[in-house]
């Protein structure tokens, strides 16, 4: 097979059937399952079984609003699609007489309709005006939730494999300079460039090279490469092999994490069919280019995320990383000339020839091009997947996509790029999201996870959590992160513990420096960061914690002290009767009062009570 | 071959390309510390401590690992450096026993040599240290893993072995600890106690047990020697106390030097007037035997009678 065009009409024509048929989509991305989708799709069967329709069962990944999984989607024919969320199998029935069987969409449990030309409902907003959608921009992510990932066919009919037709007709040079004019940079946080990454790799000397897919998403509240490679696992492959042909590789190598056992079977079974149409092999389109992919399962070490440990780890050996240099450009894998790329980085890549590196760098700041995937985690309203374009603020990001704060509580702050990155205030809301930006007030733009915060965090503890992360996950390799992170995290804990020193702030501060420079990898020189941003924006609260002995945020267990304002007591008893330790007295109707000495601090009886009668601080 | 220059705390430095920059340093009579640098085998770059100032580079690299390039402008202990040398020193003192006064190594140890130096007295960060058994279920090596500063020359040196890689790193971040397969102990393991790890061994972490006890090191005289047992001919130094020798030091291993256990441990004959009678295990029971029968060498001695009975 020399071309795709006839399979690609075939295909074409398939998809285009599939929306003149009435058909229930369900989301089964890891979201979707994990909150119940393969249920409610095993309910759809049932339920189309017994009413004996006639309409197409389907499933798809994650579309981005994992806050409303489980998703389902239903369409008639030439009506508009209407996402619904939220919907577990007890709505179902409802849901299937309403909308498939009386034609009546089920407005208050949409989140939205997808018209793509077809006739609008009325009372349901629409996916580019939709408050979640409307700041974004859909290229990576544009796959995910409208089409079957497991369908090779899918792919192929919306524009799959296209760009590697086209790269293969050109000179390898030129497909570089293509992705080099794209102004795409590395989107696994560090942002090197593409292209550049590439020229070095085509330039190396060497019988034998490698494209390197880095799949070994660690941070924590991070899940776009999980999500890019449940819902578009042939866009990573398509533009896995753009890379190797550029840089002349015939083989690839994906470093995917064990834990992501949905990703793993869904590359797997697209690297198969990829195989079995002659896409992926010996003499691809006829063109001359050998290129085959095989998938190594990363066993969940953070570390392996850093690139010459990941070698190491393919390798089959410890995952500690090399010096460099020499670069993996020039000695990767098994010391031949190796290109790492991240997921998102090789999924941008087909888009990118298909629509030209023009239309690419129009999107973004003057350093930062493209769009940016990102996970929003933490106190928001929406949490989920979102692709912005670069420059947007942090501000549209948290209040208009993500929905702000939960429960009308005050914003403190976003930690930015997982543990390596940096905790922000409300003053750096209005940054433009950049690689430069974010890197000049201490953060990091990361891998694209974004944690937001409220105002009931302790800072002192955040930056308590993520050093426990990096020191557990430090290889221990080189001492200042080996054992740095070891005694920050010990200073950390005991300021925490409410026993820390006025000192403590300065040690933090030479360690943390000392680490970030002297450190061997990416991990050593980024872990301070944490540290570094809270005692830079919220030094009150570590302040607080050493000198006046309190937690503001009231998280820190061992500085709360629970005390009973007696003018609001009622005397209900409940606080009483929910303690566990019996540290709570009094008649009914009475005030009653609490034993300090005999509390725990377990918090039962603050959430028990409905007088705001018991405070902690 | 090609040269090239550059400045060293304001001193022009020419070393042939591919020069490190502290191979350059130490060339110019310049000190940089390292407790990870093997010459014999180069590139861990772990330790940290040979970092130095580059200008233009983003981070401090360390000097054992970069490549000398022309117009370089190094310096080896500006006040960042020397903070980054100090606290490191600092961090390796917050989790090692303070118990040098009765360590053999005493006098001939890195970490030791680094604090004196650089003047840390001890460590300002209190808090956990390991409090691993110590193993001695070998007769030959006796390993200290509370002293250990992680170097990895142990690891690097085995992995060189035909045949051993007996050691590696195990589990992660504080915890990381080298061990043999499965965290057990030497005994347990592959090892051969060629004592390789013990030669290179910064620190009081692996010491040679026959010497283990038996003097401090500024008693010792050394005299080097070449082994006989075989072809070899590897280097040993002899250490003796008050004119006896009570062990052997190898020199660091290199190409072609097996440093074997044998050349190590024939030194035990050397106060021996009459050697043991040999003893071989036959059914299950030591019985002794005659050299000859041991060596496998009876049918020449057989021979030989034959021919001193044809005389």
């Amino acid at each position: 097979m020399n071309n795709l065009n006839e399979i690609r009409a075939k295909y074409t024509e398939q998809f285009q059937q599939k929306s003149k048929r009435a058909r229930i989509v369900v989301g089964l991305g890891t979201c979707g399952i994990a909150a119940g989708g393969d249920k409610v799709m095993e309910a759809i069967k049932q339920e189309v079984a017994a009413r004996n329709l006639d309409i197409d069962i389907d499933f798809t990944s994650c579309i981005g609003m994992c806050y409303r999984e489980p998703i389902v989607e239903v369409a008639l024919p030439g009506m508009a699609s209407v996402i619904y969320g939220d919907i577990f199998p007890d709505k179902v029935s409802q849901l299937i007489e309403s909308h498939v069987v009386n034609k009546q969409p089920v407005t208050e449990w949409a989140a939205m309709q997808i018209p793509e030309g077809r006739t609008e409902y009325d009372g349901i907003v629409t996916m580019d005006k939709s408050a979640y959608y409307e700041k974004q921009v859909r290229t990576v992510t544009s796959r995910l939730g409208r089409t079957n990932p497991e369908s090779i066919e899918d792919y192929i009919a919306t524009g799959g494999y296209e760009a590697i037709e086209k790269a293969l007709s050109m000179d390898r040079l030129a497909v570089i300079d293509e992705v080099k004019k794209s102004g795409l940079r590395g989107r696994g946080g560090a942002g090197f460039s593409t292209g550049m990454k590439w020229t070095f790799v085509y330039n190396a000397q060497g019988d034998k090279k490698y494209a390197v897919c880095n799949a070994d998403e660690g941070d924590p509240g991070a899940f776009m490469d999980r999500s890019v490679l449940e819902g578009d696992p042939h866009g990573v492959i398509e533009g896995m092999m753009i890379g190797g042909y550029a840089i002349g590789a015939d083989e690839g190598y994906i470093y995917c994490r064990a834990e992501y056992p949905l990703a793993i079977r869904r590359l797997n079974l697209a690297i198969a069919k990829a195989e079995k149409l002659g896409l992926l092999g010996e003499n691809i389109l006829g063109s001359g280019f050998n290129f085959r992919i095989r998938i190594k399962a990363g066993a969940g070490a953070f570390v392996c995320g850093e690139e010459t440990a990941l070698l190491n780890s393919i390798e089959g050996q410890r995952g500690m990383p090399r010096v460099r240099p020499p670069f993996p450009a020039n000695k990767g894998l098994w010391q031949k000339p190796t290109t790492l790329n991240n997921v998102e980085t090789y999924a941008n890549v087909p888009f990118i020839l298909r629509k030209g590196a023009d239309w690419y760098a129009g999107m973004g700041t003057e350093k930062s091009k493209g769009s940016k995937v990102f996970c929003l985690t933490g106190k928001i309203n929406n949490t989920g997947l979102a692709e912005v374009p670069m420059g947007i603020t942090l501000r549209e990001v948290i209040f208009n996509i993500a929905g702000g704060i939960q429960d009308g509580k005050q914003f403190k702050a976003v930690q930015s790029g997982g543990p390596s990155g940096g905790c922000l205030p409300a003053e750096k809301l209005d940054l433009p999201i950049d690689y430069e930006s974010l890197g000049a007030v201490g953060a990091i733009m990361g891998s694209g996870g974004l944690v937001v915060m409220d105002e009931n965090t302790c800072m002192v503890d955040v930056a308590r959590f993520f050093l426990n992360f990096t020191q557990n996950e430090s290889c221990g390799k080189c001492i200042p992160c080996r054992e740095g992170t070891k005694r920050m995290l010990e200073i950390l804990t005991r300021i925490c513990d409410g026993e820390g020193k006025v000192e403590d702030m300065d040690t933090l501060e030479r360690l943390a420096n000392v680490i970030k420079t002297a450190s061997l990898c990416g991990l050593g020189q980024t872990c301070p960061n944490p540290i570094l941003t809270t005692l830079r924006y919220f030094r009150h609260e570590y302040e607080a914690h050493i000198i006046d002995k309190r937690c503001p945020a009231g998280v820190c267990n061992a500085l709360l002290v629970y005390k009973i304002i007696a003018e609001n007591c009622t005397g209900c008893g409940a606080c009483r009767r929910v303690c566990p330790v019996g540290a709570i007295s009094g008649e009914n109707k009475q005030p009653h009062t609490l034993d300090t000495a005999a509390c725990i601090k377990c918090g039962g009886c603050v959430s028990k009570c409905k007088f705001d009668a018991i405070i902690r601080g | 071959m090609s040269k090239v220059t550059l400045t060293i705390n304001g001193k022009q430095v020419t070393v042939p390309a591919g020069t490190s920059v502290l191979d350059a340093a130490r060339e110019a009579g310049f000190f940089i510390p390292t407790l990870c640098h093997d010459p014999a085998n180069p590139g861990f770059g772990a330790c940290r401590l040979c970092v130095v100032e580059i200008k233009g580079a983003r981070n401090m690299p360390a000097s054992c690992v970069t490549e000398a390039t022309n117009g370089m402008v190094v310096e080896t202990e500006s006040p960042a450096v020397m903070q980054a040398r100090r606290t490191i020193i600092e961090l390796l003192l917050a989790n090692h026993p303070t118990e040098c006064l009765t360590c053999d190594k005493n006098g001939d140890c890195r970490l030791q040599d680094y604090a004196y130096r650089y003047d840390v007295r001890q460590a300002s960060f209190e808090g956990e240290k390991h409090d691993y058994p110590l193993e001695d279920s070998n007769p030959y090596i006796i390993r200290n893993m509370n002293k250990c500063v992680l170097c990895g020359k142990c690891v690097r040196t085995c992995a060189q072995v035909e045949d051993r890689q007996v050691i590696d790193f195990t589990f992660r971040g504080f915890q990381t600890k080298v061990a043999p397969a499965m965290n057990t102990d030497l005994a347990g393991s592959d090892c051969v106690y060629c004592g390789r790890c013990v030669a290179v061994c910064p620190v009081g972490a692996l010491l040679y047990k026959p010497m283990a006890g038996k003097a401090r090191t500024w008693e010792l005289t050394k005299k080097q020697t070449t082994c006989t047992f075989c072809d070899a001919g590897c280097q040993f130094d002899l250490n003796y106390k008050d004119g006896k020798v009570i062990g052997i030091t190898a020199n660091t291993p290199g190409e072609g030097r097996p440093l074997c256990l044998k050349g190590r441990l024939g030194l035990e004959l050397l106060y021996v007037d009459k050697p043991l009678t040999p003893m071989l295990k036959k059914d299950g029971e030591f019985v002794e035997v005659t050299w000859a029968e041991v060596l496998g060498l009876e049918s020449v001695f057989e021979k030989l009678k034959a021919q001193e009975t044809q005389k």
